[in-house]
């Protein structure tokens, strides 16, 4: 902001604790891009031998990584999707409930609530789903084979203990919530207050003032919010782990005993015990998990970060 | 909003007639919470009849409560769309869903903090739960004290490691950082917040099983590294955004006195933030002390005490929840409720934490006159 000409710019004077210090901070950030570099690299470099295993080195009738990896990948996704059905409605009424709905004074209270959901260590998560939830289910699942069995996806013959990828989804959901809510509701309130007014001021309903003013606002911050619940629900361990009772196949079916594991969960559950190559394998199947989840979460970032450039709301 | 019925009276005193334009057309004022409870006294007598028949033997408070809303949303929505139009119909409707969608959130929660309670005290209450481990223990008996030392030696490690790095990196995005490195940093900080943790225990595993050659590798140091991963960039995200609360003039008047930049940000930008960033740091350590899938691959599971972090396996408290259940020996009811007692300890250990960030965050809050 200087008026004077300045002929040569001026140099702050260098002192020692300002250098160590600058380096100190540039060293820790430039750390971090290292250690997703290190991440990637020795995860890639752990599993070239599980592209190179004979077919006997495969747990099932897999004959090569691929064939292996396959239904585990269609798991992951497919727990994932029913997952993300069932918790973005929910996150965005919730998340609507908090910030339009609410009286003024309850609703920080009410997100704190909703975010005790986030603190449940995932491992407790699948401690209830399995003594809790799937006993609770399991009935209602009969009762959904009897009268809509002939729907493909309903298709039975339905599980005797609950312990079904539809079991698990709802647990994911669970676990989802709060993460897709905290985004959407504080996406909803930054919604510019004289769009809200305008639409009341013309008569419209609260539920039109919603639809005219908050949700076109909001919708990349709920597309992002919905992406990155995705990339927390692909990363699920303990939950599923412990819950679905897993077979090495494809399986559309909701509330059968056969059901696709996941990546993350087929680690945990055969890690304790792998050797040899088998560790590689494992390690390989995490790679493909890791590069899904990268490519899901840089896909939720590059959206919130090109929405943030264009409105003038921060 | 919500605009109450009036009533307009003539100057003469008598009442009107009823045709007010302000409240004809509108249902009474809180006419939607006796609608609710009408349904759901009307589902009541309905379960109630099914039981007094015979039909089902006990009476059913869930179905009760859930076919009560289902036949409120049906009902408030034809009484208001007869008296107050679609419109106004359709926004009642919505009213009563996303309500109903926020008490749905809160079942799960309810009953897992019960469930939780409930089966978890039995043995949560037992003398040597907090003072034995489970050397040699067979069936009833025994401790998670291994399991808590060892989830506060890794979780204690990883926070020394993650704190310094995510705090520098925190000070470098908002203090130094400008160009493509401060962006990618930013964009990649965000990316990590997603890595899945047991791709994070992978890492751990793939990088000490080269680094020392050893194909089974184990043992607790290498949990503290996978628990940095997931930590730093939480560490970093919460950091920078309270450095960047921190007002510039604070800078400038610092700058204007002669204080070098690095002693700015050392006895200015972080005294000023200080409750923000450990109320953040708080809630990092929240979130990865209750990680099982890395820790169960790289710093393995025992049932032995061990206090040495470089070499050997080292039970965590999400492990032993997860071992007690999944290998259950020859009482399996024992090794059920140790789990649950676990499970009891490790959601007090994070409540606690979250609540002491929290009251940091409101005691020691900067207070900007505003």
């Amino acid at each position: 902001m200087t008026t004077t000409v300045a002929r040569s710019a001026i140099r702050a004077k260098q002192r020692p604790g300002d250098r160590i210090f600058t380096t100190a901070t540039v060293v820790a950030g430039s750390l971090i891009l290292a250690v997703l570099a290190a991440v990637a690299l020795f995860l890639v470099a752990q599993s070239i031998p599980a592209f190179l295993a004979q077919p006997d080195d495969f747990k099932g009738e897999a004959t090569n990584f691929w064939s292996y990896v396959w239904p585990f990948a269609f798991g992951t996704l497919w727990s994932a999707f029913l997952a993300l059905i069932m918790a973005v409605p929910l996150a965005i009424g919730i998340a609507l409930f908090i910030s339009h709905y609410a009286p003024r004074k309850l609703a920080q209270g009410l997100g704190y609530v909703i975010d005790l959901l986030a603190a449940v260590p995932s491992v407790v998560f699948g401690l209830w789903g399995i003594g809790v939830l799937a006993p609770l289910i399991q009935p209602f699942y009969t009762t959904l084979v009897e009268w809509f069995g002939w729907f493909p996806l309903f298709a039975g013959p339905v599980s005797g203990t609950g312990r079904t990828i539809l079991t698990v989804s709802v647990v994911l959901a669970v676990m989802v919530l709060p993460i897709i809510t905290a985004i959407c509701r504080e996406v909803f309130l930054q919604t510019p207050v004289l769009h809200e007014e305008a639409a009341l001021a013309l008569g419209a309903t609260r539920w039109e003032m919603i639809t005219m003013a908050v949700l076109p606002f909001g919708r990349p911050g709920i597309i992002s919010a919905s992406m990155l619940g995705l990339g927390r629900a692909l990363g699920e361990t303990m939950a599923v782990a412990m819950i679905l009772s897993p077979s090495p196949q494809v399986v559309f079916q909701l509330l059968t005993s056969q059901n696709s594991s996941t990546i993350a969960a087929n680690i945990a559950l055969n890690f304790p015990e792998a050797h040899g190559v088998g560790i590689n394998i494992l390690l390989g199947t995490g790679l493909v998990l890791f590069i899904i989840t990268l490519a899901v979460n840089m896909l939720a970032r590059f959206i919130i970060n090109r929405r943030k450039a264009f409105s003038g709301a921060n | 909003m919500t605009a109450t019925a009036t009533s307009v009276r003539t100057p003469g005193g008598a009442p009107a007639p009823l045709t007010n334009s302000f409240t004809a057309g509108k249902l009474p004022k809180r006419s939607s919470l006796w609608v609710l409870l009408a349904s759901w006294l009307v589902a009541a007598a309905v379960f109630g009849v099914l039981q007094l028949s015979g039909a089902v033997n006990e009476f059913n408070i869930a179905g009760t409560f859930f076919f009560g809303t289902v036949f409120y949303c049906i009902s408030i929505y034809s009484l208001s769309y007869f008296v107050e139009g679609g419109r106004m119909a359709k926004d009642r409707l919505v009213t009563a869903l996303v309500t109903t969608a926020f008490v749905l959130a809160l079942l799960p929660l309810v009953s897992l903090v019960v469930t939780t309670l409930t089966n978890g005290l039995p043995a949560f209450l037992t003398p040597t739960f907090f003072n034995s481990s489970q050397r040699n223990i067979v069936g009833a008996g025994g401790g998670a004290l291994h399991a808590i030392v060892g989830t506060l030696f890794i979780t204690g490690t990883a926070t020394l490691i993650s704190v310094p790095i995510g705090l520098l990196a925190a000070i470098y995005l908002t203090e130094y950082g400008r160009g493509r490195l401060a962006r990618g940093i930013t964009f990649f900080v965000d990316v990590m917040t997603g890595i899945p943790s047991i791709v994070a225990g992978l890492f751990a595993f793939a990088l000490f099983a080269l680094l020392f050659n050893q194909p089974g590798i184990r043992f607790g140091l290498g949990g503290a590294i996978a628990l940095s991963v997931l930590m730093i960039p939480v560490v970093v995200r919460s950091s920078e955004e309270m450095l960047k609360l921190v007002p510039n003039e604070l800078r400038e008047a610092a700058y204007a006195l002669g204080v070098p930049k690095w002693l700015t940000v050392l006895k200015v930008v972080l005294p000023t933030s200080v409750a923000g960033i450990v109320t953040g740091i708080m809630i990092s350590i929240a979130r990865v002390i209750g990680e099982t899938a890395p820790l169960l691959i790289i710093a393995g599971f025992t049932s032995s005490m061990n206090y040495n972090l470089f070499s050997e396996r080292m039970m965590t408290l999400p492990v032993f929840v997860y071992t007690q259940y999944a290998s259950q020996g020859a009482s399996a009811q024992a090794y059920i409720d140790r789990a649950w007692a676990g499970a009891l300890t490790l959601i007090l250990i994070v409540m606690l934490l979250n609540g002491i960030a929290r009251l940091i965050a409101r005691f020691f809050a900067p207070k900007f006159g505003r």
